[in-house]
Protein backbone atom coordinates (compact mmCIF):
# COMPACT_ATOMS: atom_id res chain seq x y z
CA UNK A 1 0.00 0.00 0.00
CA UNK A 2 1.40 3.35 -0.96
CA UNK A 3 2.07 5.54 2.07
CA UNK A 4 0.12 8.75 1.72
CA UNK A 5 1.95 10.53 4.51
CA UNK A 6 4.51 13.08 3.41
CA UNK A 7 8.08 11.99 4.02
CA UNK A 8 9.98 14.21 1.66
CA UNK A 9 9.09 17.23 -0.40
CA UNK A 10 8.93 15.24 -3.58
CA UNK A 11 5.94 13.21 -2.44
CA UNK A 12 3.55 16.14 -1.94
CA UNK A 13 2.13 15.84 -5.41
CA UNK A 14 0.19 12.58 -5.00
CA UNK A 15 -1.21 13.74 -1.64
CA UNK A 16 -3.09 16.90 -2.61
CA UNK A 17 -4.59 16.80 -6.06
CA UNK A 18 -6.26 20.21 -6.12
CA UNK A 19 -4.23 22.76 -4.17
CA UNK A 20 -5.50 26.30 -3.67
CA UNK A 21 -2.33 27.38 -1.90
CA UNK A 22 1.13 25.92 -2.17
CA UNK A 23 3.86 26.72 0.29
CA UNK A 24 7.40 26.16 -0.99
CA UNK A 25 10.53 26.48 1.15
CA UNK A 26 9.05 29.14 3.38
CA UNK A 27 11.40 30.78 5.90
CA UNK A 28 10.10 33.34 8.35
CA UNK A 29 12.03 35.72 10.59
CA UNK A 30 11.09 37.80 13.59
CA UNK A 31 14.10 40.10 13.39
CA UNK A 32 17.00 37.67 13.80
CA UNK A 33 14.95 34.80 15.16
CA UNK A 34 13.84 32.27 12.57
CA UNK A 35 10.25 31.28 13.24
CA UNK A 36 9.69 29.00 10.23
CA UNK A 37 12.25 26.77 8.56
CA UNK A 38 11.82 25.65 4.98
CA UNK A 39 8.13 24.81 5.29
CA UNK A 40 6.65 23.07 2.27
CA UNK A 41 3.05 21.87 2.05
CA UNK A 42 -0.23 22.31 0.17
CA UNK A 43 -3.66 23.54 1.15
CA UNK A 44 -6.31 21.44 -0.55
CA UNK A 45 -9.33 23.13 -2.13
CA UNK A 46 -12.64 22.72 -0.34
CA UNK A 47 -11.05 20.81 2.49
CA UNK A 48 -10.16 21.65 6.07
CA UNK A 49 -6.44 21.63 6.82
CA UNK A 50 -5.53 21.74 10.50
CA UNK A 51 -2.22 22.91 11.96
CA UNK A 52 -1.31 21.38 15.28
CA UNK A 53 1.74 21.47 17.50
CA UNK A 54 2.95 22.72 20.88
CA UNK A 55 3.07 26.43 21.76
CA UNK A 56 5.68 28.33 19.82
CA UNK A 57 5.93 25.77 17.02
CA UNK A 58 5.07 28.32 14.35
CA UNK A 59 1.54 27.29 13.39
CA UNK A 60 0.04 30.76 13.89
CA UNK A 61 3.10 32.29 12.24
CA UNK A 62 2.50 30.10 9.21
CA UNK A 63 -1.19 30.94 9.07
CA UNK A 64 -0.43 34.63 9.21
CA UNK A 65 1.85 34.41 6.20
CA UNK A 66 -1.09 33.27 4.11
CA UNK A 67 -2.67 36.72 4.25
CA UNK A 68 0.56 38.64 4.80
CA UNK A 69 -0.60 39.87 8.17
CA UNK A 70 3.06 40.10 9.16
CA UNK A 71 3.41 43.07 6.78
CA UNK A 72 1.94 45.23 9.52
CA UNK A 73 4.98 44.73 11.69
CA UNK A 74 8.41 45.97 10.65
CA UNK A 75 11.10 43.44 11.41
CA UNK A 76 8.97 40.47 10.39
CA UNK A 77 9.72 39.03 6.99
CA UNK A 78 9.10 35.95 4.92
CA UNK A 79 11.30 34.34 2.28
CA UNK A 80 10.31 31.61 -0.12
CA UNK A 81 7.10 31.20 -2.05
CA UNK A 82 3.44 30.96 -1.23
CA UNK A 83 1.36 30.38 -4.35
CA UNK A 84 -2.30 31.25 -4.38
CA UNK A 85 -3.79 29.71 -7.51
CA UNK A 86 -0.34 29.71 -9.01
CA UNK A 87 0.69 33.27 -8.16
CA UNK A 88 3.28 34.04 -5.50
CA UNK A 89 1.64 36.25 -2.87
CA UNK A 90 4.98 37.14 -1.28
CA UNK A 91 5.86 39.12 -4.39
CA UNK A 92 6.17 42.81 -3.43
CA UNK A 93 3.99 43.65 -6.41
CA UNK A 94 1.07 41.72 -4.92
CA UNK A 95 -1.72 44.04 -3.77
CA UNK A 96 -1.97 43.13 -0.11
CA UNK A 97 -5.49 44.46 0.40
CA UNK A 98 -6.82 42.46 -2.55
CA UNK A 99 -5.07 39.41 -1.15
CA UNK A 100 -6.78 39.87 2.18
CA UNK A 101 -10.14 40.17 0.46
CA UNK A 102 -9.54 36.73 -1.05
CA UNK A 103 -8.00 35.17 2.04
CA UNK A 104 -10.04 35.98 5.12
CA UNK A 105 -9.10 35.55 8.75
CA UNK A 106 -10.80 35.06 12.10
CA UNK A 107 -8.80 35.41 15.30
CA UNK A 108 -8.74 33.76 18.67
CA UNK A 109 -10.37 36.72 20.38
CA UNK A 110 -13.70 37.76 18.85
CA UNK A 111 -13.25 41.28 17.47
CA UNK A 112 -16.54 42.86 16.45
CA UNK A 113 -16.18 46.42 15.21
CA UNK A 114 -17.72 49.17 17.37
CA UNK A 115 -20.70 49.42 15.03
CA UNK A 116 -24.12 47.87 14.62
CA UNK A 117 -24.33 44.19 13.67
CA UNK A 118 -25.48 45.20 10.20
CA UNK A 119 -22.61 47.64 9.76
CA UNK A 120 -20.06 45.08 10.94
CA UNK A 121 -20.92 42.92 7.96
CA UNK A 122 -21.58 45.71 5.48
CA UNK A 123 -18.23 47.34 6.26
CA UNK A 124 -16.14 44.67 4.58
CA UNK A 125 -18.51 44.23 1.67
CA UNK A 126 -18.51 47.96 0.92
CA UNK A 127 -14.75 47.98 0.50
CA UNK A 128 -14.95 46.12 -2.78
CA UNK A 129 -18.55 46.06 -3.97
CA UNK A 130 -20.91 49.01 -4.46
CA UNK A 131 -23.92 47.26 -2.98
CA UNK A 132 -26.78 49.36 -1.67
CA UNK A 133 -30.17 49.03 -0.07
CA UNK A 134 -31.89 45.73 -0.78
CA UNK A 135 -28.78 44.12 -2.30
CA UNK A 136 -26.72 44.90 0.79
CA UNK A 137 -29.45 43.70 3.13
CA UNK A 138 -29.59 40.43 1.23
CA UNK A 139 -25.86 39.98 1.43
CA UNK A 140 -25.85 40.65 5.18
CA UNK A 141 -28.64 38.14 5.69
CA UNK A 142 -26.83 35.59 3.54
CA UNK A 143 -23.62 35.99 5.51
CA UNK A 144 -25.40 35.73 8.85
CA UNK A 145 -27.20 32.59 7.71
CA UNK A 146 -23.90 31.09 6.60
CA UNK A 147 -22.54 31.73 10.07
CA UNK A 148 -25.63 30.23 11.71
CA UNK A 149 -26.33 33.53 13.43
CA UNK A 150 -29.28 34.92 11.45
CA UNK A 151 -32.06 33.50 13.61
CA UNK A 152 -30.48 34.92 16.76
CA UNK A 153 -29.86 38.46 15.52
CA UNK A 154 -32.39 39.11 12.76
CA UNK A 155 -34.46 41.34 15.02
CA UNK A 156 -31.57 43.32 16.39
CA UNK A 157 -29.41 44.18 13.41
CA UNK A 158 -29.21 47.79 14.58
CA UNK A 159 -27.79 46.87 17.96
CA UNK A 160 -24.09 47.14 18.61
CA UNK A 161 -21.99 44.14 17.70
CA UNK A 162 -20.47 44.36 21.15
CA UNK A 163 -23.77 43.52 22.80
CA UNK A 164 -23.55 39.87 21.69
CA UNK A 165 -22.18 37.01 23.74
CA UNK A 166 -18.67 35.66 23.07
CA UNK A 167 -19.84 32.77 20.90
CA UNK A 168 -22.17 35.04 18.96
CA UNK A 169 -19.42 37.63 18.49
CA UNK A 170 -17.14 35.00 17.02
CA UNK A 171 -19.88 33.88 14.64
CA UNK A 172 -20.36 37.52 13.72
CA UNK A 173 -16.67 37.68 12.85
CA UNK A 174 -17.08 34.56 10.73
CA UNK A 175 -20.10 36.11 8.99
CA UNK A 176 -18.09 39.27 8.39
CA UNK A 177 -15.30 37.23 6.84
CA UNK A 178 -17.63 35.16 4.69
CA UNK A 179 -19.64 38.17 3.48
CA UNK A 180 -16.81 39.36 1.25
CA UNK A 181 -16.77 35.96 -0.47
CA UNK A 182 -13.13 35.02 -0.05
CA UNK A 183 -11.64 31.83 -1.41
CA UNK A 184 -9.74 30.73 1.66
CA UNK A 185 -10.74 31.04 5.30
CA UNK A 186 -7.97 31.23 7.89
CA UNK A 187 -9.06 30.45 11.44
CA UNK A 188 -6.51 31.09 14.19
CA UNK A 189 -7.67 29.09 17.24
CA UNK A 190 -11.23 30.35 16.69
CA UNK A 191 -12.82 28.46 19.54
CA UNK A 192 -10.16 28.52 22.25
CA UNK A 193 -11.81 31.49 23.97
CA UNK A 194 -15.33 30.04 23.77
CA UNK A 195 -17.49 27.71 25.82
CA UNK A 196 -18.09 24.10 24.66
CA UNK A 197 -21.53 24.78 23.17
CA UNK A 198 -20.37 27.70 21.05
CA UNK A 199 -17.36 25.60 20.06
CA UNK A 200 -19.62 22.79 18.89
CA UNK A 201 -21.72 25.23 16.87
CA UNK A 202 -18.68 26.64 15.14
CA UNK A 203 -17.27 23.20 14.37
CA UNK A 204 -20.60 22.29 12.77
CA UNK A 205 -20.31 25.48 10.77
CA UNK A 206 -16.94 24.51 9.39
CA UNK A 207 -18.33 21.31 8.02
CA UNK A 208 -20.91 23.33 6.12
CA UNK A 209 -18.52 26.05 5.01
CA UNK A 210 -15.97 23.72 3.48
CA UNK A 211 -18.36 22.94 0.67
CA UNK A 212 -17.87 26.46 -0.64
CA UNK A 213 -14.56 27.53 0.84
CA UNK A 214 -11.12 26.22 1.63
CA UNK A 215 -10.37 26.29 5.34
CA UNK A 216 -7.08 26.38 7.23
CA UNK A 217 -7.36 26.20 10.98
CA UNK A 218 -4.79 26.47 13.74
CA UNK A 219 -5.80 24.66 16.88
CA UNK A 220 -4.09 23.51 20.03
CA UNK A 221 -6.99 21.15 20.64
CA UNK A 222 -6.06 17.87 18.99
CA UNK A 223 -9.48 16.38 19.37
CA UNK A 224 -10.88 19.30 17.43
CA UNK A 225 -8.33 18.73 14.67
CA UNK A 226 -9.23 15.06 14.55
CA UNK A 227 -12.94 15.86 14.47
CA UNK A 228 -13.15 18.44 11.75
CA UNK A 229 -10.12 18.36 9.47
CA UNK A 230 -9.33 16.43 6.30
CA UNK A 231 -5.60 17.12 6.35
CA UNK A 232 -3.36 17.75 9.34
CA UNK A 233 0.03 19.38 9.65
CA UNK A 234 2.15 18.71 12.70
CA UNK A 235 4.75 21.37 13.42
CA UNK A 236 7.50 21.67 15.98
CA UNK A 237 9.99 24.49 16.58
CA UNK A 238 9.27 26.12 13.24
CA UNK A 239 9.61 22.99 11.16
CA UNK A 240 6.98 20.96 9.43
CA UNK A 241 7.34 17.50 10.90
CA UNK A 242 4.48 15.69 9.25
CA UNK A 243 1.69 16.49 6.80
CA UNK A 244 -0.99 14.05 5.71
CA UNK A 245 -4.59 12.92 5.76
CA UNK A 246 -6.04 13.40 9.21
CA UNK A 247 -7.36 9.87 9.62
CA UNK A 248 -3.96 8.47 8.79
CA UNK A 249 -1.92 10.82 10.94
CA UNK A 250 -4.04 10.22 13.99
CA UNK A 251 -4.13 6.47 13.58
CA UNK A 252 -0.69 5.76 12.28
CA UNK A 253 1.74 8.66 12.10
CA UNK A 254 5.06 7.91 10.45
CA UNK A 255 7.23 10.05 12.70
CA UNK A 256 7.78 9.25 16.36
CA UNK A 257 7.67 12.96 17.20
CA UNK A 258 4.16 13.19 15.83
CA UNK A 259 3.09 10.10 17.68
CA UNK A 260 4.49 11.46 20.94
CA UNK A 261 2.57 14.70 20.54
CA UNK A 262 -0.67 13.09 19.52
CA UNK A 263 -0.66 10.61 22.34
CA UNK A 264 0.01 13.38 24.80
CA UNK A 265 3.45 12.24 25.80
CA UNK A 266 4.48 15.86 25.57
CA UNK A 267 3.19 19.25 24.49
CA UNK B 1 1.93 25.04 62.84
CA UNK B 2 -0.58 27.08 60.97
CA UNK B 3 0.70 30.19 59.25
CA UNK B 4 -2.70 31.79 58.82
CA UNK B 5 -2.62 35.22 60.46
CA UNK B 6 -5.20 35.49 63.19
CA UNK B 7 -6.92 38.67 64.32
CA UNK B 8 -4.80 38.78 67.41
CA UNK B 9 -1.43 38.36 65.72
CA UNK B 10 0.84 41.42 65.84
CA UNK B 11 1.41 41.31 62.07
CA UNK B 12 -2.28 41.54 61.35
CA UNK B 13 -2.80 44.32 63.85
CA UNK B 14 0.08 46.29 62.37
CA UNK B 15 -1.40 45.93 58.94
CA UNK B 16 -4.76 47.17 60.10
CA UNK B 17 -3.17 50.19 61.68
CA UNK B 18 -1.13 51.09 58.59
CA UNK B 19 -4.23 50.56 56.45
CA UNK B 20 -6.17 52.97 58.62
CA UNK B 21 -3.36 55.52 58.51
CA UNK B 22 -3.13 55.28 54.74
CA UNK B 23 -6.87 55.69 54.30
CA UNK B 24 -6.89 58.57 56.75
CA UNK B 25 -4.13 60.43 54.97
CA UNK B 26 -5.74 59.94 51.53
CA UNK B 27 -9.11 61.07 52.80
CA UNK B 28 -7.58 64.17 54.38
CA UNK B 29 -5.81 65.05 51.17
CA UNK B 30 -9.06 64.72 49.30
CA UNK B 31 -10.90 66.87 51.81
CA UNK B 32 -8.24 69.57 51.59
CA UNK B 33 -8.41 69.57 47.81
CA UNK B 34 -12.19 69.62 47.73
CA UNK B 35 -12.25 72.31 50.38
CA UNK B 36 -10.00 74.53 48.31
CA UNK B 37 -12.13 73.96 45.22
CA UNK B 38 -15.31 74.53 47.17
CA UNK B 39 -13.99 77.76 48.62
CA UNK B 40 -13.04 79.10 45.20
CA UNK B 41 -16.38 78.22 43.69
CA UNK B 42 -18.27 79.62 46.66
CA UNK B 43 -16.36 82.91 46.51
CA UNK B 44 -16.94 83.24 42.79
CA UNK B 45 -20.61 82.48 43.03
CA UNK B 46 -21.32 84.64 46.05
CA UNK B 47 -19.43 87.65 44.67
CA UNK B 48 -20.29 87.23 41.04
CA UNK B 49 -23.82 85.90 40.94
CA UNK B 50 -25.31 89.24 41.84
CA UNK B 51 -23.80 90.72 38.70
CA UNK B 52 -25.27 88.10 36.37
CA UNK B 53 -28.46 89.77 35.26
CA UNK B 54 -30.06 90.23 31.86
CA UNK B 55 -28.07 93.41 31.24
CA UNK B 56 -24.85 91.49 31.80
CA UNK B 57 -25.49 89.42 28.72
CA UNK B 58 -26.94 92.08 26.48
CA UNK B 59 -24.99 95.25 27.15
CA UNK B 60 -21.38 95.93 26.29
CA UNK B 61 -18.70 97.06 28.71
CA UNK B 62 -19.54 100.50 30.13
CA UNK B 63 -17.42 103.51 30.88
CA UNK B 64 -16.63 103.59 34.61
CA UNK B 65 -19.44 104.97 36.66
CA UNK B 66 -22.07 104.33 34.00
CA UNK B 67 -24.89 102.12 35.24
CA UNK B 68 -26.40 99.18 33.39
CA UNK B 69 -23.28 97.88 31.71
CA UNK B 70 -22.57 94.27 30.84
CA UNK B 71 -20.04 91.98 29.20
CA UNK B 72 -21.83 91.18 25.97
CA UNK B 73 -18.88 92.18 23.79
CA UNK B 74 -16.49 90.10 25.88
CA UNK B 75 -18.80 87.08 25.85
CA UNK B 76 -19.30 87.24 22.10
CA UNK B 77 -15.60 87.83 21.55
CA UNK B 78 -14.66 84.83 23.65
CA UNK B 79 -17.23 82.64 21.92
CA UNK B 80 -16.03 83.62 18.48
CA UNK B 81 -12.34 83.23 19.16
CA UNK B 82 -12.72 79.98 21.07
CA UNK B 83 -15.10 78.72 18.41
CA UNK B 84 -12.71 79.42 15.59
CA UNK B 85 -9.78 77.99 17.54
CA UNK B 86 -11.79 74.79 18.10
CA UNK B 87 -12.62 74.49 14.40
CA UNK B 88 -8.95 74.75 13.55
CA UNK B 89 -7.40 72.72 16.34
CA UNK B 90 -9.78 69.75 16.34
CA UNK B 91 -9.03 68.28 12.88
CA UNK B 92 -5.33 69.12 13.10
CA UNK B 93 -5.06 67.66 16.58
CA UNK B 94 -6.97 64.47 15.80
CA UNK B 95 -5.09 63.79 12.57
CA UNK B 96 -1.76 64.41 14.27
CA UNK B 97 -2.83 62.12 17.11
CA UNK B 98 -3.71 59.39 14.61
CA UNK B 99 -0.35 59.86 12.90
CA UNK B 100 1.53 59.54 16.17
CA UNK B 101 -0.46 56.50 17.28
CA UNK B 102 0.12 54.76 13.92
CA UNK B 103 3.75 55.67 13.23
CA UNK B 104 5.00 56.88 16.58
CA UNK B 105 7.28 53.98 17.17
CA UNK B 106 8.60 53.58 13.68
CA UNK B 107 9.23 57.00 12.23
CA UNK B 108 11.91 59.47 13.30
CA UNK B 109 9.68 62.32 12.22
CA UNK B 110 6.90 61.02 14.47
CA UNK B 111 9.21 60.91 17.48
CA UNK B 112 10.25 64.49 16.86
CA UNK B 113 6.60 65.49 16.51
CA UNK B 114 5.71 63.92 19.81
CA UNK B 115 8.63 65.66 21.51
CA UNK B 116 7.62 69.05 20.12
CA UNK B 117 4.00 68.45 21.13
CA UNK B 118 5.07 67.70 24.68
CA UNK B 119 7.08 70.91 24.82
CA UNK B 120 4.23 72.98 23.48
CA UNK B 121 1.89 71.36 25.97
CA UNK B 122 3.87 72.86 28.82
CA UNK B 123 4.95 76.08 27.13
CA UNK B 124 3.92 79.19 29.07
CA UNK B 125 0.91 80.65 27.32
CA UNK B 126 2.38 84.11 27.38
CA UNK B 127 5.25 82.89 25.24
CA UNK B 128 2.75 81.59 22.72
CA UNK B 129 1.01 84.95 22.84
CA UNK B 130 4.22 86.83 22.16
CA UNK B 131 5.06 84.50 19.31
CA UNK B 132 1.72 85.12 17.63
CA UNK B 133 2.20 88.84 18.30
CA UNK B 134 5.46 88.71 16.37
CA UNK B 135 4.11 86.82 13.39
CA UNK B 136 0.53 88.05 13.09
CA UNK B 137 0.23 91.39 14.83
CA UNK B 138 3.55 93.13 14.31
CA UNK B 139 3.55 92.13 10.65
CA UNK B 140 0.06 93.35 9.91
CA UNK B 141 0.23 96.23 12.39
CA UNK B 142 -3.18 95.20 13.58
CA UNK B 143 -4.44 93.54 16.72
CA UNK B 144 -7.21 91.17 15.70
CA UNK B 145 -9.55 88.38 16.71
CA UNK B 146 -7.82 86.16 14.14
CA UNK B 147 -4.50 86.56 15.96
CA UNK B 148 -6.18 85.73 19.24
CA UNK B 149 -7.73 82.63 17.72
CA UNK B 150 -4.41 81.49 16.33
CA UNK B 151 -2.80 81.83 19.75
CA UNK B 152 -5.62 79.81 21.33
CA UNK B 153 -5.30 77.14 18.64
CA UNK B 154 -1.61 76.74 19.34
CA UNK B 155 -2.50 76.02 22.94
CA UNK B 156 -5.39 73.66 22.15
CA UNK B 157 -3.71 71.55 19.46
CA UNK B 158 -1.16 69.78 21.71
CA UNK B 159 -3.93 68.89 24.17
CA UNK B 160 -6.04 67.26 21.46
CA UNK B 161 -3.02 65.49 19.97
CA UNK B 162 -2.05 64.05 23.31
CA UNK B 163 -5.53 62.81 24.27
CA UNK B 164 -6.19 61.36 20.83
CA UNK B 165 -2.89 59.50 20.78
CA UNK B 166 -3.43 58.14 24.28
CA UNK B 167 -6.96 56.97 23.51
CA UNK B 168 -5.90 55.31 20.25
CA UNK B 169 -3.10 53.43 21.94
CA UNK B 170 -5.75 51.80 24.13
CA UNK B 171 -7.36 50.13 21.13
CA UNK B 172 -6.29 46.49 21.16
CA UNK B 173 -4.12 45.37 18.28
CA UNK B 174 -6.57 42.56 17.59
CA UNK B 175 -9.25 45.03 16.50
CA UNK B 176 -6.90 46.69 14.02
CA UNK B 177 -5.76 43.33 12.70
CA UNK B 178 -9.38 42.25 12.22
CA UNK B 179 -9.97 45.32 10.06
CA UNK B 180 -6.79 44.75 8.06
CA UNK B 181 -7.71 41.10 7.60
CA UNK B 182 -10.74 42.19 5.55
CA UNK B 183 -8.51 44.03 3.12
CA UNK B 184 -9.27 47.48 4.55
CA UNK B 185 -6.79 50.16 3.45
CA UNK B 186 -4.78 51.71 6.26
CA UNK B 187 -6.47 55.13 6.28
CA UNK B 188 -9.86 53.51 6.57
CA UNK B 189 -8.77 51.26 9.43
CA UNK B 190 -7.66 54.37 11.28
CA UNK B 191 -10.70 56.53 10.65
CA UNK B 192 -13.57 54.09 10.43
CA UNK B 193 -12.51 51.49 12.99
CA UNK B 194 -9.81 52.55 15.44
CA UNK B 195 -10.90 56.16 15.86
CA UNK B 196 -14.51 55.10 16.04
CA UNK B 197 -13.73 52.70 18.85
CA UNK B 198 -12.55 55.55 21.07
CA UNK B 199 -14.64 58.42 19.77
CA UNK B 200 -16.01 59.17 23.24
CA UNK B 201 -12.53 59.63 24.63
CA UNK B 202 -11.44 61.78 21.72
CA UNK B 203 -14.49 64.04 22.08
CA UNK B 204 -13.66 64.35 25.77
CA UNK B 205 -10.17 65.48 24.82
CA UNK B 206 -11.56 68.14 22.51
CA UNK B 207 -13.99 69.37 25.17
CA UNK B 208 -11.23 69.60 27.74
CA UNK B 209 -9.10 71.59 25.30
CA UNK B 210 -12.01 74.00 24.82
CA UNK B 211 -12.43 74.36 28.57
CA UNK B 212 -8.74 75.13 28.84
CA UNK B 213 -8.57 77.84 26.20
CA UNK B 214 -11.79 79.45 27.36
CA UNK B 215 -10.01 80.80 30.42
CA UNK B 216 -6.63 81.67 28.88
CA UNK B 217 -5.69 85.31 29.31
CA UNK B 218 -2.00 85.72 28.47
CA UNK B 219 -2.18 84.67 24.81
CA UNK B 220 -4.94 87.18 24.19
CA UNK B 221 -3.23 90.15 25.81
CA UNK B 222 -1.03 90.96 22.83
CA UNK B 223 -3.04 89.44 20.06
CA UNK B 224 -6.68 90.33 20.25
CA UNK B 225 -5.98 93.11 22.77
CA UNK B 226 -9.45 94.12 23.88
CA UNK B 227 -12.24 96.36 22.74
CA UNK B 228 -14.56 98.48 24.87
CA UNK B 229 -17.19 98.45 22.13
CA UNK B 230 -19.15 95.61 20.67
CA UNK B 231 -17.20 94.12 17.78
CA UNK B 232 -17.91 90.95 15.83
CA UNK B 233 -15.30 91.63 13.18
CA UNK B 234 -12.43 89.19 13.71
CA UNK B 235 -9.98 91.35 11.83
CA UNK B 236 -10.16 94.03 14.51
CA UNK B 237 -9.31 93.95 18.22
CA UNK B 238 -11.86 91.93 20.12
CA UNK B 239 -12.86 91.85 23.75
CA UNK B 240 -12.71 88.55 25.57
CA UNK B 241 -13.88 87.52 29.02
CA UNK B 242 -10.47 86.77 30.56
CA UNK B 243 -8.85 90.00 29.34
CA UNK B 244 -11.77 92.20 30.33
CA UNK B 245 -11.85 90.58 33.76
CA UNK B 246 -8.13 91.25 34.07
CA UNK B 247 -8.57 94.90 33.18
CA UNK B 248 -11.66 95.48 35.31
CA UNK B 249 -10.39 93.63 38.36
CA UNK B 250 -7.29 95.81 38.54
CA UNK B 251 -9.27 99.00 38.16
CA UNK B 252 -10.34 101.20 41.09
CA UNK B 253 -13.97 101.34 39.94
CA UNK B 254 -16.54 99.40 41.94
CA UNK B 255 -18.97 98.70 39.12
CA UNK B 256 -16.12 97.42 36.98
CA UNK B 257 -14.96 95.18 39.77
CA UNK B 258 -18.49 93.87 40.19
CA UNK B 259 -18.65 93.07 36.46
CA UNK B 260 -15.27 91.33 36.74
CA UNK B 261 -16.65 89.06 39.47
CA UNK B 262 -19.61 88.29 37.27
CA UNK B 263 -17.34 87.41 34.38
CA UNK B 264 -15.19 85.19 36.57
CA UNK B 265 -18.26 83.36 37.87
CA UNK B 266 -19.48 82.89 34.30
CA UNK B 267 -16.18 81.43 33.13
CA UNK B 268 -16.05 79.12 36.13
CA UNK B 269 -19.56 77.85 35.42
CA UNK B 270 -18.88 77.32 31.72
CA UNK B 271 -15.64 75.42 32.38
CA UNK B 272 -17.32 73.35 35.07
CA UNK B 273 -20.22 72.53 32.74
CA UNK B 274 -17.90 71.48 29.91
CA UNK B 275 -15.93 69.23 32.25
CA UNK B 276 -19.06 67.61 33.63
CA UNK B 277 -20.49 67.01 30.16
CA UNK B 278 -17.19 65.63 28.92
CA UNK B 279 -16.77 63.24 31.78
CA UNK B 280 -20.32 61.95 32.00
CA UNK B 281 -21.76 61.90 28.50
CA UNK B 282 -18.71 60.72 26.69
CA UNK B 283 -17.29 58.35 29.21
CA UNK B 284 -15.43 55.67 27.29
CA UNK B 285 -14.52 52.32 28.70
CA UNK B 286 -11.91 50.67 26.49
CA UNK B 287 -13.90 48.06 24.66
CA UNK B 288 -12.91 44.53 23.76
Amino acid sequence: MQSTVLESRESIAPLVTDAVMQVRDLDFYYGKFQGLKKVTMDIARNKVTAFIGPSGCGKSTLLRTFNRMFDLYPGQRAEGQILLNGRNILDPRQDVNMLRAKVGMVFQKPTPFPMTIFENIAFGVRLYEPLRGRAMEDRVEWALRKAALWEEVKDKLQQSGLSLSGGQQQRLCIARMVAVKPEVLLLDEPTSALDPISTAKIEELMNELKNDYTIAIVTHNMQQAARISDFTTYMYLGELIEFGRTDEIFIKPTKKATEDYITGRFG
Amino acid sequence: MDAIPRESSPLYRRRRVSNAIGLGLSASAMVIGLFALGWILWTLVSEGFAALNWAFFTNSTPAPGTPGGGMANAIVGSLMMVGFATLVSTPIGILAGIYLAEFGAKSRFAQVTRFVTDIMLSAPSIVIGLFVFAIAVATTRQFSGWAGSIALSLIAIPVVVRTTENMLSLVPGSLREAAFALGTPRWKVNLAVTLRAVRGGVITGVLLAIARIFGETAPLLFTSLSNQFFNADMSKPMASLPVVIYNFALSPYEDWQRLAWGGAALIAMIVLAINIVARTMFRDAPRN
